[in-house]
Order: C-alpha cells, then structure tokens, then sequence
C-alpha cells in the first residue's frame, strides 16, 4: 500500500494546485477544510496510533488473562522483553524469520524480475496473460493456504503423486510434516503469493524507461546484457528498491500463510516472530509478551525503513 | 513468428503459475473426499463438495458479505474526504499525512489486533459485525486515501474554482463536482476495500472468540484445523472464498491495474 507514497516522494505526480491568496473569506473556511481531514485523522489514530501506544504500555506491563478479569496490569518495566528474548523459541524464531524474509523476497524478486522483462516484450495477448497473473496476489491468503496444503500434502498430494509418477523421487517428501524441509515449503507458497505484486510494480518502472534510452544504446553496441547492466538496471533501481522495502515490510509480519500450512510447526520449525506474537497474546493470553515482540517486529521493520530512505533521500541529492 | 513464440511461453508461464488454482476448482469437482484418487481432469465432477460448503459455510459467507461491504462505505466516507484535502490543499500538514500513512503500512496487523482485543472487551465489540468492519478499515482507508489523492491530483483547481464562483461551499463544490469525476478511482478504492475485507484472517481469527461471527476465512481455517476428511468441501469453500478475487480480474481489470501500480499491495 505504501508503493505510492514511496512512488511519489521521488517523482513529483500531477500539476501542483495555484496558491490561493489567503482572504478574510478563507480563515473561515479553515474550519471546513479541518472537517474534510478530521474523520480520517481520527480513525488513523483510533486503528494506528492507539494500537502503537497501546502495544508500548501493554509490553511494560503483566498484561494476562487476570487483567481481564481484576482490569489491573502491574508495571513489570522490561521484564515481558527478557521473557520472550530468552526464550528458547526466540533464537529459532529470528532464525526463521531472517529465513523466510530474505528467502522470500530473493525469489520473488529474481523471478518477478525475469517475468517482467519478458512481459516487457510486445506480443499478442501479452497484456492479458499479464493481468491473468495477478490472480495469485488476489487470492484471500487462507485460500492460497488451503490449496498449497491439499497440493503439498504428504500422501494424497498432486506434487508428491507428480513427483513419484516420474520417478524423480522414491518416497513421498513430507513436505508440511518435516521440521527439515517444512520452512522450505512455506517459503515456496510464498514466493508464489508474491510473485505477481513484484512483477507487477518492475513492470511499471520497465515501462517508464524511454526507448530512446535502448535505441542510443544499440548504437553504442549495447544489446542483450549490456543493455540490461547499462540501461535497464540503472534506471530501475529506484523502483527496484521500492519493492523491495515493502516486500520485507510485508514479509516481515506474515501470518495467514504459515498458520494456515503449518501453524508453525512441526516442532516449531516454522515459527516466525510474528507467529510467536500471535501464540503468546491469543493462544497462552500473555499479552504483555505478544507486544513485546510484535514491538521488536516494528522496530526490525523501521530499521530497513530508514535505511531505505536515507539511500533514496542520497540518490535524489546526487 | 517470434511474437507468437512469446505468447507461447508466456500462456505455459500462467500455466504453471496458476496451477494451483486450477487443482482448487479440479479437487472441488472430485466426488471423493480424498484427493489421492483425484485425477488431473474433473472425468466425473460432482457438486457435492458445494452443497457441503453452502450448507457448512453459507452463512460466513453471506457474514463476509457483511462486513466487506462495510469495510467499503466506511472506508470510502472516510478516507475520500481525506484524500481530496490532501491532494488540493496546500499545508505542510499534507507531507505530515502522507508520512503517517507510509509509517501505518510497517505496523504489523498483529499489533493492531492486540489493542482492538483488549479495547474491544471493554467496549463490547468483541464477536461483533461492526467490531470487525472497523479493525478492516485499517487496511481499506489508507490504501483509498492513496488510491483517490493521486486521482484528484491530477484535478484542476480551477474545476472547483468555477463552482465557487457560483457561490457554492467548499463541501457542496466536492459532492457536486469532485466525486462525479473521481467515480472510476472511487470504484478502484472500493473495490480494493472489498477485496482486503472480504480477504481477512487475522482480525477474524482473533477479535472472534465464540463462532456467533464467523467470516468465510475463519471457516476455512478452522476446516484445515483437524486432519482434513473432505478436501472437496474445503475447496468448493475455497473456489466460492475465491469468486470476488476472479470477479474482479476479469470484469474490472482496467480497475485493478489502476489499483495495483496507484496503490499497491497488501
């Protein structure tokens, strides 16, 4: 959702409206304009705001199932953070995460990346087949969940049938009942749902790169690879840091898709930060944890946030 | 010649990308509950998987319904407003919004669930049809803010101006004038909202705890919790999860391609 705001921050969208002269008429309709802002300023800080600063205070507290009852959560300072950084699960689930993010956004990237410059040839039907590939990221997420897990199910499952039926493999491959090979999997569901939201944005940048670029090129004996490394490359890279921001922003805090595989196990294999958040508010009600970690979640996110910006804020001044 | 080898290429592409829907509509039509029989073609499709996923999931379906279309007139009122200020009007406050809203798209949903949880128990909107349609509009109100400011961008000021002249307020230039001309990013947003509403886990799964609200998503859900008996049910839920999805590619593409590069992602 960000991708636009990002989008413009570095291009500047539309002709800007003529500044009005400020008249005795205008003061008054400060107030109107208030009144346009007011109901989206409000419910931006009732859904954001509000579950931000809710999630800090509820982290230095002994939030549980009692509060629930008593309505009292004693200030334990940073005790809810010791708990849960450790826990024996932490250190997998940081693991995990790192996996499933990087792991996640390097294929999607990859690939969408490759299917973009293919679509960026003109062929017939070329358009059609390229929207008819979005349906992956339409999918309502359990949906996709619910599919992967009949296709990739250890004895009955298409994969494992297909597999078998060509002899590639001699046994089934657990693919959801492995701790071994169950992150792997997910991983792969995922790269699938994402394919279509990278190919989709690295094909608007493909096309915003003026052919006269390539035709200056051809002269200069750059075609093929050297086209890509000189040209295309080059002039995507803004575009290609968008993505993939908001691909680890997104990532980052993935839950449907490994709750509906595997629910993070087997043995916690595919447990994720997000995961674990998810379990200690709403499976073992300790709210107080759950906030610390979805808080060190958003601090992991902020991080590549800033980080992205100073190196697009850099580019701009060069 | 080598224009068709692309489309070639291209159609074996979505076919493997799209595989897996096509074995969600195939393993919906086997007559067995077990997928170990199911062939690659539907030989002898049956609709039995339907009738036991309208009778089981009719209701969470038609309580999705709700709550998307909800999500979609809350959204759109709130935010349509919202964009226009930021789009026509110049503060520094404009650049302020905008950086809120880009800072709101890192907040992990699992934070905001852990909040609304606990304000909600207070508040009595906990298993509650508007209790979710307001967690939903975390999603659908910024992207439509996004969606609409970078449409009304693109409006003349001196579209409004000429309204003003004839004496009309701030409010009555933007229902008379503005909205007729911003319908089609207005269908975009709305259709976005529905989409993220109607898609919906996580605020199902935890702002509900006795099953009295029960959104198509949780259903399925709570299908794959237990050993799964009949993968047909489960995915003629799937394939009908999947209708507005499919709706919206093929009847509105214009739309969503719209959607997809103005806002982006979910």
């Amino acid at each position: 959702m960000a991708a636009s705001t990002l989008m413009q921050g570095t291009k500047v969208a539309g002709p800007k409206p003529a500044r009005r002269p400020r008249g005795r008429r205008h003061r008054g309709e400060d107030l109107t304009k208030l009144l346009f802002v007011l109901p989206a300023a409000i419910a931006m800080i009732a859904l954001f705001g509000y579950p931000v600063v809710k999630n800090l205070l509820m982290s230095l507290q002994d939030y549980g199932l009692r509060t629930f009852f008593t309505g009292v959560a004693p200030w334990v300072g940073l005790k809810n953070y010791s708990a849960v950084v450790t826990d024996k699960l932490f250190s997998d689930a940081m693991l995990n995460t790192a996996l499933f993010t990087i792991g996640s956004i390097a294929f999607q990237f990859v690939i969408g990346l490759g299917l973009a410059l293919f679509f960026r040839q003109r062929f017939p039907l070329g358009g059609l087949l390229r929207s008819l590939l979005l349906l992956p990221w339409l999918l309502p997420l359990i949906v996709s969940s619910a599919t992967w897990r009949s296709i990739l199910e250890q004895d009955s499952g298409i994969l494992n049938r297909s597999l078998l039926g060509l002899h590639i493999i001699n046994d089934p491959v657990p693919w959801l009942n492995s701790p071994s090979v169950a992150l792997i999997a997910v991983i792969g569901v995922n790269i699938w749902i994402g394919i279509p939201f990278n190919v989709t944005l690295l094909y608007s940048g493909l096309t915003e790169i003026p052919d006269e670029l390539y035709e200056a090129g051809q002269l200069d004996g750059a075609t093929g690879w050297r086209a890509f490394w000189y040209i295309t490359w080059p002039n995507l890279r803004a575009v290609a840091g968008v993505v993939l921001m908001l691909g680890v922003v997104y990532t980052i805090k993935v839950l449907d898709i490994i709750l509906g595989l595997t629910g993070g196990g087997p043995a916690n294999a595919t447990q994720t930060l997000a995961t674990q958040s998810y379990e200690k508010s709403f499976v073992d009600f300790k709210f107080g944890q759950g906030a610390a970690l979805s808080n060190i979640l958003i601090a992991i996110s902020f991080v590549f946030a800033i980080f992205y910006l100073r190196s697009t804020r850099r580019a701009v001044d060069e | 010649m080598r224009r068709t080898a692309y489309t070639v290429i291209g159609v074996l592409i979505l076919c493997v990308m799209l595989f897996p829907v096509y074995w969600m509509l195939n393993a919906s039509l086997q007559p067995s509950g077990n997928t170990l029989t199911a062939g690659f073609l539907p030989l002898h499709p049956t609709f039995a998987g339907y009738k036991r996923a309208l009778d089981e999931q009719g209701g969470n379906l038609v309580t999705s319904l709700i709550i998307a279309a909800g999500t979609v007139v809350l959204s759109l009122a709130i935010a349509t407003p919202c964009a226009y200020a930021l789009s026509q009007f110049r503060s520094r406050w404009v650049s302020i919004g905008l950086l809120a809203i880009l800072i709101s798209q890192m907040i992990p949903g699992i934070v905001i669930a852990n909040a609304l949880y606990t304000a909600y128990e207070r508040l009595g909107l906990l298993n509650s049809i508007p209790g979710l349609i307001v967690a939903n509009c975390s999603s659908g109100i910024p992207f439509a803010i996004l969606i609409l400011r970078s449409f009304m961008m693109s409006l003349p000021p001196s579209l409004v101006e000429a309204a003003r002249v004839d004496g009309a307020g701030l409010f009555r230039a933007f229902v008379a004038i503005v909205l007729p001309i911003s319908k089609n990013s207005l269908i975009t947003a709305g259709l976005f909202s529905f989409l993220f509403s109607w898609s919906d886990f996580l605020f199902a799964l935890t702002l509900t705890t006795k099953g009295r609200v029960r959104p198509v998503t949780l259903g399925i859900y709570q299908y794959l919790g237990t050993q799964v008996q009949n993968w047909n049910a489960v995915m003629a839920t799937a394939v009908l999860s999947a209708i507005p999805a499919i709706v919206l590619l093929v009847a509105a593409q214009k739309y969503i391609a719209a959607g997809a590069i103005g806002g982006a992602v979910k």
